[in-house]
């Protein structure tokens, strides 16, 4: 059980966290079919940022001492280049989309190519091989929080919640969630996210009323790629042991889908998050699940093979949409480049 | 307006071709830049490796590997000719399969998954009816060249059949057909991995192979060379270019001189005033898809049948690139059937520009990956560099100029290069394109 949850969330934050990425770009107009890419190179950013760091061994005396707040501010850090990085590559598509008015589709599919790319070229001039990895050590001996990081015994009982919710975790799982709450209140409670919003429902009005739209989607955009490139490190970091092999698995394509069975609502959004993350966890270890502890391998007994279970993310989501499309209601005016002559 | 003055590069038809080259050209430019930096930062590359690379980026289809004293040398390369012509068979077939569905409307992202259910198919066929000159199986019977065109008929319908599946449910669920069609990729990447995972046709004659699938002319069916490998010699071509270049050719009647094209392009432009029109666009948006599906099987087909290409079976975590690169094969061809033909060239020699790279110098094939994104980039707004192309000579006449003054800063900003008007022209232009692309419905 406490397996399952954990390995729920895993997948789960970085699907949230990335179709709430889709959510603020269509909201303000611009359809971002990018967040694969995107994901892809801020994954590239973050754990090249880790790699290099610990060459410079700024953080060597912290790991020896076992000093954790140093590490989780490390973390931290890794996560705030990585959106940064994410943020500056969204900005093509933002001058593409924006400026030149170009097929938003288009450009996202672009980026979508030129992500794996640039990062196996960078990847293979780099490192000399196809995956980049961590330059000593992994994910787990420096940035996972255990029992033994908090100063309990490795023995110590610290209750089911515990067990579930500290042990063995990882601090970007907290920060994703912190942030999707903080940003879905950006969305819906203030006056910037009611202005965003307004520039993909009707731009013409919104910009009748003086709200510059240009800048609103660039807005839009930038905190879109922020967030994919934030989601495509957390993937690495918590699924991939920090490393990057320009892949991430379809995760953007499928926060897309999350988005819009979430119906571009944060709540929704979050709900399919966890369902999805629970159809991933289950394939990718629906062999060792455990449901309610009694050492019978459920699942595995049932005797499907392994593709079926893979597969099963992606035929939800078919008959997912299939019952849901006919309510959903998209923004109306995304994928339209706003024209001010336009009536 | 001004039709008879312009001459030849005012037809529209020339016009895409310049805005193509253009793409192409910056497209490499930023590829050698790429070069240029890596090169400069990283110590053990050097300036002169710089100069290689960015010779081999351009002319690597000319290239002829390395003389005695380590220097390039370059001359024609019957290889390389002949292995651009294999390669391109593929994508030229994906990039129709792009180029059709966008015709009518769609965007066919699918196309991966299509071609490995055709590739599946295919290979199943191909490989299950005993042949005469059958290494596989003891006695058999039925003549090669049946198998091989059951094997390819049956490749374009389960690449078909495949392809309708977005369709359908784009036209009687309204899911978006981008997102149909990248789940039906997983799906298939993971449906195909399946069907191999126990399969007999796993190879396990030679060592080390069991990770592939057995090479068709095992079973004696390969496509026939049709004497291009004397033409180019010591490469993998074969009869499977002219196939495509058929295919291309009848999709372009198809398209431009037969009622159902029209209807198809009806749909395209705008679903709804074609249903006014008596068109079924529901039918039509079914129809294109399983055309697209069929080409990409297709593709596939002909690339498996060759008889000297082996297939990876455990693809459920990554999808063939020949899908995707169809994509940058249709957009580059704006679209147009026989300009896929030689875009689908165009991008087998960046392939083979890649593999020189890669195989005569520190840097590696993945550059050219990284070029075509930059022309796809490009020619998402193709438009835009058509309408810079011309707006110079065009009078754009009192209408534009009264919009603008409220267009101004449309303008600053869409223009980079050209004058205002010119930026509002090509805005004006690319709106109605992408708005006619969209459909009328979101993503």
């Amino acid at each position: 059980m406490t397996f399952l949850i954990q390995q729920t969330l895993l997948y789960a934050v970085p699907l949230m966290i990335v179709a709430l990425a889709g959510v603020f770009a269509e909201r303000s107009g611009i359809i971002n079919l990018a967040l694969e890419g995107i994901m892809i190179f801020g994954a590239f950013c973050g754990v090249y940022f880790v790699n290099v760091v610990q060459q410079a061994g700024w953080f060597a005396q912290a790991k020896e001492n076992g000093n954790w707040v140093a590490l989780q501010g490390f973390e931290v850090l890794a996560l705030l280049v990585a959106a940064l990085c994410g943020a500056i590559f969204s900005l093509l598509l933002a001058f593409a989309a924006i400026n030149l008015k170009a097929n938003q589709t288009i450009s996202g599919t672009a980026l979508n190519l030129m992500a794996p790319a640039l990062v196996l070229f960078l990847i293979r001039i780099l490192a000399n091989q196809s995956t980049l990895y961590m330059s000593e050590g992994d994910a787990a001996s420096w940035f996972m929080i255990k029992k033994s990081t908090l100063g309990f015994d490795r023995t110590a009982d610290i209750g089911i919640l515990g067990e579930i919710f500290i042990n063995k975790v990882y601090l970007a799982t907290y920060l994703c969630i912190l942030l999707f709450i903080i940003l879905s209140v950006l969305l819906y409670k203030t006056r910037f996210g009611l202005r965003l919003r307004s520039c993909g429902e009707n731009p013409q009005a919104a910009d009748s009323l003086g709200i510059n739209v240009y800048r609103m989607r660039y807005a839009g955009t930038i905190i879109s790629g922020a967030l994919a490139g934030l989601g495509g490190f957390v993937y690495a970091l918590t699924t991939a042991n920090c490393s990057a092999n320009g892949d991430v698995a379809g995760f953007g394509f499928l926060a897309l889908a999350v988005m819009i069975f979430g119906n571009w609502k944060p709540g929704n959004i979050a709900g399919a998050a966890l369902l999805f993350g629970l159809f991933k966890c289950i394939a990718a270890s629906y062999a060792s699940i455990d449901i309610n502890g009694d050492g019978i391998y459920m699942l595995a007994q049932i005797g499907l093979s392994s593709n079926f279970y893979r597969m099963l993310p992606y035929l939800i989501t078919m008959i997912v949409l299939a019952f849901t499309s006919k309510k959903s209601r998209a923004p109306k005016a995304e994928g339209i480049p706003y024209d001010k002559g336009q009536r | 307006m001004k039709e008879k003055s312009g001459g030849l590069f005012a037809k529209e038809g020339t016009k895409t071709v310049i805005s193509s080259v253009i793409s192409i050209i910056i497209g490499m430019v930023v590829g050698s830049i790429i070069i240029l930096l890596v090169g400069l930062s990283n110590q053990s590359l050097g300036i002169s490796s710089v100069g290689e690379g960015i010779l081999l980026v351009f002319g690597g289809l000319f290239s002829t590997g390395r003389n005695a004293a380590g220097a390039l040398t370059f001359g024609f390369n019957s290889t390389n000719f002949g292995n651009m012509l294999f390669r391109a068979t593929p994508l030229i077939l994906t990039g129709l399969s792009v180029a059709i569905a966008y015709k009518t409307g769609l965007f066919n992202i699918g196309a991966p998954g299509q071609y490995l259910m055709g590739t599946m198919t295919t290979l199943l066929v191909a490989l299950s009816i005993p042949t005469g000159s059958s290494t596989l199986y003891e006695n058999g019977g039925c003549p090669a060249w049946l198998v091989w065109v059951l094997a390819f008929l049956a490749g374009m319908l389960a690449g078909a059949l495949w392809g309708a599946i977005p369709g359908l449910v784009k036209a009687y669920l309204n899911i978006n057909e981008v997102l149909a069609c990248i789940m039906c990729n997983w799906i298939a990447a993971n449906l195909v991995t399946w069907v191999f995972e126990n399969s007999v046709l796993r190879n396990t004659i030679e060592s080390g192979k069991t990770g592939y699938i057995y090479k068709t002319s095992y079973n004696g069916v390969a496509t026939a060379k049709l004497g291009l490998d004397k033409l180019f010699s010591g490469s993998q071509v074969n009869g499977g270019i002219l196939v495509a270049i058929i295919l291309a050719i009848l999709v372009y009647i198809l398209m431009d001189k037969t009622t159902m094209g029209y209807q198809l392009k009806a749909c395209g432009s705008n679903r709804h005033s074609a249903r006014y029109a008596g068109i079924s666009d529901k039918r039509n948006i079914v129809l294109s898809m399983a055309i697209s599906g069929a080409l990409a099987g297709a593709g596939a087909s002909l690339y498996y049948l060759a008889g000297n290409t082996e297939f990876f079976w455990s693809t459920y975590q990554s999808l063939p690139d020949a899908g995707f690169t169809g994509i940058s094969v249709a957009l580059l061809a704006s679209c147009n059937p026989i300009g896929c033909v030689f875009t689908g060239c165009f991008m087998s020699m960046l392939d083979i520009c890649g593999l020189q790279l890669t195989n005569l110098t520190a840097y590696n094939e993945y550059i050219t990956d990284v070029i075509i994104s930059v022309i796809v980039y490009l020619s998402a707004f193709s438009l835009l560099i058509r309408m810079l192309l011309t707006s110079k000579k065009k009078d754009d006449g009192h209408e534009d100029n009264a919009n603008a003054d409220t267009e101004s800063d449309a303008g600053k900003n869409a223009s980079s290069g050209g004058g205002t008007s010119s930026g509002v022209a090509g805005a004006n232009s690319v709106k109605t394109a992408s708005a006619a692309g969209k459909g009328g419905e979101a993503l």
